[in-house]
């Protein structure tokens, strides 16, 4: 954002602009450079380092679309001590922002091809920019196919965004919950098996994984069974990000980091990783 | 006849089956049709039958006290409903209930537990087939006990 050269450990200050609850534990923040104009580039993916002052600094993936140059957007679920003080701030409020990091989702390669994203929970907001490039570009993708998981119907992010990608822009979205409570008409049943009724060409096509490990480890068994090459196949991981520049090691993920290497890899080059209980 | 191994011989649930087999399959197996909200099978009564879902949405439900019926998971296209036919005292253990309407193809459960027995080859590719419908299935259900997306997850 800022001329990072001078030290890449000093945040930007932008302000809230906007907070919008998504669900029981999940909000959207819309922030915006306090002072001059910042370059608010970034790539599907990437993620920011956010730091709530006198609290913390986490990183929180970038969940707007990347079209839009005018505001940072991230959405994010309450689980830590930082997640929570940022949930009691305020329209107006400061917080400090570095970034963007990391290495993005492979919307390049993907051209011309089908495109098979799968989300879990919280892991629908760093796909959500793919999908916006997505649409901004729809004539260079194939079938593009959208796979949702959550606990419950309650926990569905963007359910009207959901409704109009599949209406409006051509994405086949199937949306299940773990356990169906209230008038939920829609699928019942884990994520992983709806990968078998998505429409694509195995041989002509770019997966693209985000959820819990678990679940994207039956995920990529079901991409296997389907005929998906592994060097196709494409997961972001998760892992404690401390500097957000590869410098500090804590998010080491065997011979690579998170923070740069990540957190977007191709599933060929870290197979053997997820097959290791402790990294 | 010819509609009912064509639409068989193409379905996921016997992808490589000798055509032989598929006959006798066949020769168990008739269309039916649902209508939305329909109940396509209810828990505790006989199971003879199981479905190949040809078109349409099936929720597994259970009754619960105080809750009412839980959905346990939804069938679509494809997939197959029903495995209480294979093993005594063979009753439903679920209710299933179309949610749109749903075209199917039934197989009569006893004629094909005759057959099994019969042939004990076509029995065995039958049980390989549902035995892996089950682990599939179990699966799921330790994945959906995990609950991955809790924050604990």
């Amino acid at each position: 954002m800022s001329d990072q050269n001078v030290n890449p450990m000093l945040p930007d200050n932008f302000s809230i602009s906007r907070i919008k609850t998504e669900t029981d534990d999940t909000f959207t923040l819309e922030l915006q450079p306090s002072k001059g104009i910042l370059n608010l580039d970034f790539e599907p993916g990437q993620f920011n380092m956010l730091y709530v002052f006198g609290v913390g600094e986490i990183p929180i993936s970038i969940s707007g679309d990347p079209c839009s140059k005018d505001k940072l957007v991230h959405t994010t679920r309450v689980v830590g001590t930082v997640t929570k003080a940022m949930r009691k701030l305020r329209i107006g409020d400061q917080v400090g922002v570095r970034g963007p990091y990391g290495n993005p989702w492979p919307v390049e390669l993907a051209k011309g091809k089908d495109v098979i994203l799968v989300a879990g929970g919280i892991g629908l907001a760093p796909i959500r920019p793919v999908i916006n490039h997505i649409i901004a570009n729809r004539g260079d993708y194939n079938n593009v196919v959208l796979l949702y998981g959550t606990r419950t119907p309650q926990d569905i992010l963007y359910p009207k965004e959901i409704a109009k990608w599949s209406e409006v822009h051509n994405i086949l979205s199937f949306v299940t919950v773990d356990r169906a409570v209230g008038e939920w008409d829609g699928n019942v049943g884990v994520v992983t098996k709806l990968v078998a009724r998505a429409p694509f060409d195995p041989h002509n096509a770019v997966a693209m994984a985000c959820g819990p490990e678990v679940m994207m480890r039956f995920t990529i068994l079901e991409m296997q069974k389907r005929g998906i090459p592994d060097e196709s196949i494409f997961v972001s991981t998760e892992r404690n990000m401390k500097c957000g520049i590869g410098m500090c090691g804590h998010c080491q993920f065997g011979a690579e980091f998170v923070c740069k290497d990540g957190p977007v890899f191709r599933y060929d080059k870290i197979a053997k990783l997820f097959e290791v209980w402790e990294v | 006849m010819e509609t009912l191994e064509r639409f068989l011989t193409e379905h996921n649930f016997l992808v490589n089956l000798e055509p032989e087999f598929v006959k006798q399959i066949v020769g168990c197996a008739s269309n039916v049709h649902f209508s939305a909200g329909d109940f396509i099978c209810r828990e505790g009564r006989d199971a003879d039958k199981f479905y190949f879902i040809r078109e349409g949405k099936v929720a597994l439900d259970i009754h619960m006290p105080q809750r009412g019926p839980v959905t346990i998971m939804t069938l679509n296209s494809d997939q197959v409903l029903g495995w209480s036919w294979l093993f005594p005292p063979y009753r439903w253990q679920f209710n299933a209930q179309a949610k749109t309407d749903v075209a199917a193809i039934a197989v009569d459960g006893s004629c094909l537990r005759a057959k099994c027995i019969n042939d004990r080859l076509f029995g065995y590719e039958i049980l390989k087939r549902f035995s892996q419908i089950l682990a599939d299935r179990l699966q799921s259900t330790r994945l959906q006990l995990m609950d991955v997306y809790s924050a604990n997850g």
